[in-house]
């Protein structure tokens, strides 16, 4: 269950942007999250609602966008989207696959309300 | 409200940790280990095993990393290694910053080869860079042929996968090489080892691949200077 550290790596990272930008609160946190990753989808919005108290996140909705795997054999060409059960041996040619996609784990953008909107 | 665009990696802070613990080894010329597996798949085993048959001739070290209890360090400092144990208490696996930190009082200069056993856990750790040159995944025979497809980052991530108890194949009726093939459908690219750390087969192959990677690193590490 590492997706405490996980979700308070995405708070940190949130708040940052949002001091630069001088914003009184996040409301909205966007991610990627890939399919060939070891994030659970459940694990990780359960971990956001405690990782996010007592910060600039009190408040935020965290929205993730599933982002499927996707593997291509370069011999070949051939394309495996979505990938359904990881093999990563090319059913064509018997070579080693690449990953175009499905690695995701990151921060797209946030939403946040600014002091000037409060006064 | 306002839009703001982040496009961050959510690793990223570890990510530039680990890049440093990289670079402080590689001026030393030491090559590091990340060593993963289930609990109870035998990594220390392995572990006291290949300190064992690399012999006197290099310098190594051990950091250890488990939730509770120093036991694994004890048993590789009885074999004559230092070993520095890192208690995370309830956190499943190692990061950059925990390693950094222990590399600040438990110095790793002029080593050929550091061990860093992770937390016995086959999820977590895959995530997790640690500045290592090397990371090795064990699993036992007994944990059953399709392990490596229930876990696929892990094995997928490894450089070197070690199967290990291959004593127990036919005990637990797993056919070796099914689980072979399996581990070659989520990771074609990776090294694979068989061994028994209990009746010692199969470690010879794997302790002489590893110390050809210390003399590879070594030398580069000379050239380097």
């Amino acid at each position: 269950m590492h997706e405490l550290s996980i979700a308070e790596s995405i708070i940190e990272i949130a708040e940052a942007k949002a001091r630069e930008e001088n914003a009184r609160c996040i409301q909205l946190i966007k991610i990627r999250l890939g399919q060939f990753t070891t994030v659970v989808r459940e694990a990780l919005e359960f971990a956001f609602d405690i990782a996010r108290r007592e910060t600039l996140a009190e408040t935020a909705r965290l929205e993730i966008e599933d982002v499927p795997m996707v593997v291509r054999c370069a011999a070949c060409g051939s394309v495996t989207d979505p990938v359904r059960e990881v093999c990563l041996i090319c059913p064509q040619c018997g070579l080693p696959l690449e990953v175009l996609s499905g690695e995701e784990l990151q921060v797209e953008y946030i939403e946040v309300e600014s002091e000037a909107e409060r006064l | 409200m306002n839009h703001v665009s982040v496009q961050t990696n959510v690793l990223n802070a570890n990510h530039e940790i680990a890049t440093e613990n990289r670079r402080l080894f590689e001026e030393e010329g030491t090559v590091v280990i990340n060593l993963m597996s289930a609990p109870g798949a035998g990594k220390t085993s392995l572990l006291e095993a290949t300190l064992r048959d690399l012999g006197g001739r290099y310098r190594l070290a051990v950091i250890e990393g488990d939730l509770q209890t120093d036991l694994d360090s004890q048993r590789i400092r009885s074999l004559g290694t230092p070993s520095f144990q890192i208690t995370t208490g309830t956190v499943c696996h190692l990061d950059a910053r925990m390693v950094a930190r222990a590399l600040a009082e438990f110095p790793v200069q002029g080593l050929d080869l550091l061990v860093i056993e992770n937390v016995g856990n086959l999820i977590c750790p895959a995530a997790y860079d640690l500045g290592e040159s090397l990371r090795v995944v064990v699993c036992s025979v007994a944990e059953g042929a399709e392990k490596p497809k229930k876990y696929p980052v892990m094995f997928h991530k490894a450089d070197v996968v070690i199967l290990n108890k291959t004593d127990l194949g036919a005990a637990s009726g797993v056919d070796l090489r099914e689980l072979r093939a399996n581990v070659r459908e989520v990771n074609p690219k990776a090294m694979l080892f068989a061994v028994s750390c209990k009746t010692g087969v199969g470690l010879d192959s794997w302790v002489a691949w590893l110390r050809d990677a210390i003399a590879s690193r070594s030398i580069a590490a000379t050239t380097r200077t």
